[in-house]
């Protein structure tokens, strides 16, 4: 191991800024694959890459703790392998494979591994706002020190369970960070025609005695500072905090969606500052080897080749599926 | 045994799981300090204290998006809707992630958590906190759905609904928390998914659920006392898990089926149960399925108007004199 720069030497380190680096290249080139794997047809439905929003993904789950809960939208594929959840087990149920996260019970938008504490992906714009709150609760009561991380976007502000679950937590001063990506758009329209303050999250905060926090969510070390000071509060009993990551993604809302109405502009400025190159360029600067950086580059790649080819490889869930797991007897039956 | 109110059977139901176990923690609006507004849950807050029984903001979707995720990392949470009415300011909760959420994630999650709520109509609240939501309820794969009708099952069902591993939604009747009845001493848990047959006759079988089977009874005593005729009646108490078997058996015995239900008509509970039997023991049946339920119409207000339209002691006995020729 090269001996650490000072740049590399401060709060954050080497170590942790390697580590952001791999998590954002493992998001990067899974979502890649993704995308072409759904190109071949071999994914079907709908899918909501994060491609351009991974260094909110990676700086957060870098911060947290293993028992930590994560929380998610259907924009989720990387928060969910940012918690460590298999490649395999992540590209399987996009392609509806026996070796699926859920076995192909969920699909892409559900995407879970509660071993990794990553406690769910949720379709339904607002609903894990409240549900993290209440793995939060279970955290204060028991006293167990756990912090519950929930991820949504700006649009989500808008809605009523937004509203809720910041007032009760604020309230109840729970250890849960909610966290909006920002990516300017809800699904086709901008966010800024639709919202009457121009910060949606941030500018809410003060209405439940909240900080205003925004953060650079394409900057990686920024993201993994706010999460610290987040989760150290939350742990030290003094409640939620709001964090609004300003972003953009590079790809359209969802598979059907060519993203025609954003400026061009826009969208060139945004792909200027790209948060991989962005940080890959810190890391020379702060005295990391370019061969260093290339291997990472390297081993991320070779892991999603293998993890599509386990996926290809694996059979369809099976039939027997269908009628599980409806109740905790693993079993569906309503009537005797 | 010791006469309860069926109000005081809901708080001794949660009193006697909450001392057994330190997972269940309960949450609603009004709830502790309060005593609930149907006084259901008076004392709670003294014996457990503020951490176990909270007091919450009018947020429905707070709070049982709270309970859900309190569930899934270890607790037993109880949450109450104040009016069954309210579940539609929540229901993406209800059916969207707590009923889906173990099946989707192929088992990985676990939704230990009991949501009681005051169902129901008979006390002049108009068409929007009264209403009989249970077929809601029913129709969602992935909820219990549990009603009881007496003290005793108050407590005995709402046990076994704390204890059940999945969600169950508990269904109080608020006509009935004034009613009387005893209860047994100590603890007392019943099983879910079993139907209470109440009285035996051999000439036809009612089936009734929550408020509508004390009716159902006082109708049986009226046909018995006035027209010689012995009715069945039984209580399903769970509409999921159904308990078809008792209703099977209870059909065959008397040849006829009789549903009273506080549900508006479309899809109502009855509807279920009549397709069962015609579809499994319809050979057993002596004449068609009669269903007897509030009109599919939204609840008016007005006294004499309400007790027109909820099925009556007087409606229940006409209708069955009627189909009996
Ligand atoms: C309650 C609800 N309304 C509408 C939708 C359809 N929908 C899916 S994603 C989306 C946009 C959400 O935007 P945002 O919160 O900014 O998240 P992003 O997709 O940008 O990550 C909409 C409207 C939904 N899933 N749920
Ligand atoms: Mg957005």
């Amino acid at each position: 191991m090269a001996k650490k720069t000072e740049k590399n030497n401060d709060d954050i380190g080497e170590d942790v800024r390697l580590a952001l680096y791999r998590s954002q290249q493992e998001v990067r080139q899974l979502e890649k694959r993704a995308y072409d794997l759904f190109l071949q047809n071999l994914i079907k439905g709908t899918s909501h890459l994060c491609i351009g929003q991974e260094a909110i993904a990676a700086g957060f789950a870098t911060a947290m703790k293993p028992g930590d809960w994560s929380f998610c939208t259907y924009r989720g594929h990387g928060h969910t392998l940012a918690r460590g959840a298999s490649m395999t087990g992540v590209l399987g149920e996009l392609m509806g494979r026996e070796c699926g996260l859920l076995a192909g019970k969920g699909g892409s938008m559900h995407l879970t591994d509660v071993e990794k504490g990553a406690m769910g992906s949720y379709a339904i714009i607002g609903a894990h706002l409240p549900i993290a709150m209440g793995a939060a609760w279970k955290a204060q009561y028991k006293k167990t020190g756990e912090v519950a991380v929930c991820f949504f976007g700006d649009g989500t502000t808008n809605i009523g369970a937004f509203h809720e679950a910041l007032s009760m937590s604020a309230t109840w001063k729970l250890p849960v960070v909610f966290v909006c990506e920002n990516n300017l758009y809800m699904e086709y329209t901008s966010i800024g025609d639709v919202t009457p303050v121009e910060h949606p999250a941030a500018d809410r905060a003060p209405a439940y005695g909240l900080p205003k926090i925004i953060v650079d969510g394409n900057d990686a070390d920024a993201v993994y500072r706010a999460a610290r000071t987040a989760f150290d509060l939350a742990r030290a009993g003094g409640g939620p905090s709001l964090i609004e990551a300003k972003t953009y993604r590079h790809h359209g809302h969802s598979r059907a969606d060519p993203g025609k109405y954003r400026p061009d502009d826009e969208v060139k400025a945004w792909m200027a500052r790209d948060p991989i190159p962005f940080y890959r360029q810190r890391l020379l600067d702060f005295g990391v080897s370019e061969a260093s950086i290339t291997a990472i580059e390297e081993e991320v790649a070779a892991a999603v080749n293998v993890a599509t080819e386990e996926a290809k490889a694996s059979p369809p869930p099976s039939q027997d599926l269908i009628l599980k797991d409806v109740w905790a007897d693993g079993g569906w039956a309503w009537r005797n | 045994m010791a006469e309860l109110t069926y109000r005081d059977a809901v708080a001794a139901g949660i009193a006697q799981e909450m001392e057994r176990d330190e997972d269940v923690v309960f949450l609603g609006e009004d709830i502790a300090a309060a005593g609930g507004v149907f006084k259901a849950t008076v004392g709670l807050l003294d014996k457990f204290g503020p951490e176990r029984v909270r007091d919450t903001p009018i947020a429905e979707q707070a709070i049982l998006g709270a309970a859900m995720g309190a569930a899934m990392t270890g607790l037993r949470p109880i949450a109450e809707i104040m009016f069954s009415d309210f579940f539609a300011v929540c229901w993406d909760i209800v059916v969207n992630e707590i009923a889906k959420t173990r099946y989707m994630t192929n088992g990985q999650i676990n939704l230990p958590l009991v949501i009681r709520t005051a169902n129901g109509g008979g006390l002049r609240f108009g068409a929007q906190h009264s209403q009989s939501i249970e077929n809601w309820a029913m129709m969602i794969p992935g909820l219990k759905v549990v009603a009881p009708s007496s003290p005793a099952d108050v407590k005995g069902l709402l046990a076994a609904a704390i204890r059940d591993p999945d969600p169950v939604i508990f269904f109080e009747h608020k006509a009935l928390y004034p009613t009387k009845g005893e209860v047994p001493d100590g603890e007392h848990v019943e099983e879910l998914g079993k139907a209470k047959i109440l009285r035996d006759g051999d000439d036809l079988t009612i089936a009734a659920l929550a408020a509508m089977v004390p009716r159902a009874v006082e109708a049986a005593e009226r046909l018995k006392d006035e027209h010689g005729i012995e009715c069945t009646v039984v209580d399903i108490r769970s509409l999921v898990p159904l308990d078809t078997q008792t209703l099977f058996r209870e059909v065959s015995k008397t040849g006829r089926l009789f549903t009273v239900e506080e549900n508006p008509r479309l899809c109502g509970w009855g509807a279920e149960l009549s397709s069962l039997v015609s579809e499994e023991i319809f050979w057993e049946l002596d004449a068609p399925i009669v269903r007897i339920t509030t009109p599919h119409i939204p609840l008016p207000a007005a006294d004499q108007l309400e007790d027109l339209t909820i099925p009556s002691v007087d409606r229940i006995t006409d209708t069955i004199l009627k189909s009996l020729g």
